[in-house]
């Protein structure tokens, strides 16, 4: 993986295949703690208990193509190897958090890349589930709700092209808005 | 600053053209999104192919997500799959790829014979 967006694509790929009905990113800066956090939770099917142990594990999958998942794995090495920690928690018929922290100024942080592609992406592909983005840098914050969305458009589908260009426009101000400066990667 | 507010303006404007199109069955296109196909670039691959469908105005072909299809060396893959279930399972996707397939086997009906998942196992 060449940033944090694909992690975080591949992470939300699991919570829809966990069948969530509602899916949140969170992502928060914090530039005196040098921390960037990322948090993806879901109401989706979640995990046993003997199961969430070995996730982290890459032998460890749901799929019965093969018996090897990476996506949990490498998105935990991505978060150790920038002086991060990983978290998991879930709980079965609940849903499933989970939480990387990656040291900003580490030499091995990925960069960010593109969220609003990333966020686009699941949208355009799974549009009835509730997509919700929160962006904090605890200065302040950007929030985005695809039901909020659809909501307002009162029966125009959240997939048309100019609302979906809308949706980036407003994701990448917001990106630009909390992350400019605090990322070195992103310019303010 | 964006608002939600624009959205108002948006609904206004799209909501009569949608109401003229036709929404009768069309292709369905599967991209291989798994942790496989993401590192191998399958996430450029979905937006050129939303990107080309929009460019030409073809609302009745979506576009989804799919866990590992199973060749991971052959990623990016997608598949396009015909209202009668058949279907066509292309492989190394890019972005250039993604818009041939539109233009040729979407709009036009013929199949890119060289990118199919066939055409790579012959090599």
């Amino acid at each position: 993986m060449r940033d944090l967006s694909l992690h975080l694509m591949d992470i939300l790929q699991n919570s829809i295949t966990a069948k969530a009905s509602k899916i949140e990113v969170k992502i928060s800066a914090d530039q005196v703690s040098d921390d960037i956090i990322f948090t993806v939770s879901d109401n989706g099917t979640g995990m046993d208990e003997d199961f969430l142990k070995q996730v982290t594990s890459p032998f460890t999958t749901t799929r019965t193509t093969r018996k090897i998942g990476l996506g949990v794995p490498l998105f935990k090495e991505a978060a150790e190897l920038a002086g991060g920690t990983f978290e998991i928690y879930s709980a079965k018929n609940q849903g499933t958090t989970v939480k990387a922290t990656f040291k900003i100024s580490h030499l091995d942080r990925l960069p960010l890349g593109d969220i609003t592609e990333t966020m686009v992406g699941v949208i355009l592909s799974k549009p009835e589930t509730q997509w919700v983005l929160q962006l904090s840098n605890k200065k302040d914050e950007f929030s985005f709700d695809s039901y909020e969305v659809i909501d307002k458009l009162g029966g125009v589908p959240i997939t048309e092209y100019e609302v979906i260009t809308w949706v980036k426009e407003y994701i990448d101000e917001g990106i630009k808005f909390i992350f400019g400066g605090v990322l070195h990667e992103i310019i303010s | 600053m964006k608002s939600l507010a624009e959205l108002e303006e948006i609904r206004k404007k799209t909501l009569e053209q949608i109401s003229l199109r036709t929404n009768k069955d069309g292709l369905r296109i599967v991209v291989g999104m798994a942790t496989c196909g993401i590192a191998a670039g399958a996430r450029p691959v979905m937006t050129a192919l939303l990107e080309e469908l929009k460019k030409r105005n073809i609302s009745n072909v979506s576009v989804t997500m799919t866990g590992c299809i199973g060749v991971c060396k052959l990623e990016p893959v997608i598949e396009v799959i015909n209202p009668d279930g058949s279907k066509v399972t292309y492989v190394k996707m890019n972005a250039e790829k993604a818009v041939r397939v539109v233009a040729e086997h979407v709009v036009n009906g013929r199949v890119c014979t060289d990118l199919t998942i066939g055409a790579s196992e012959v090599k």
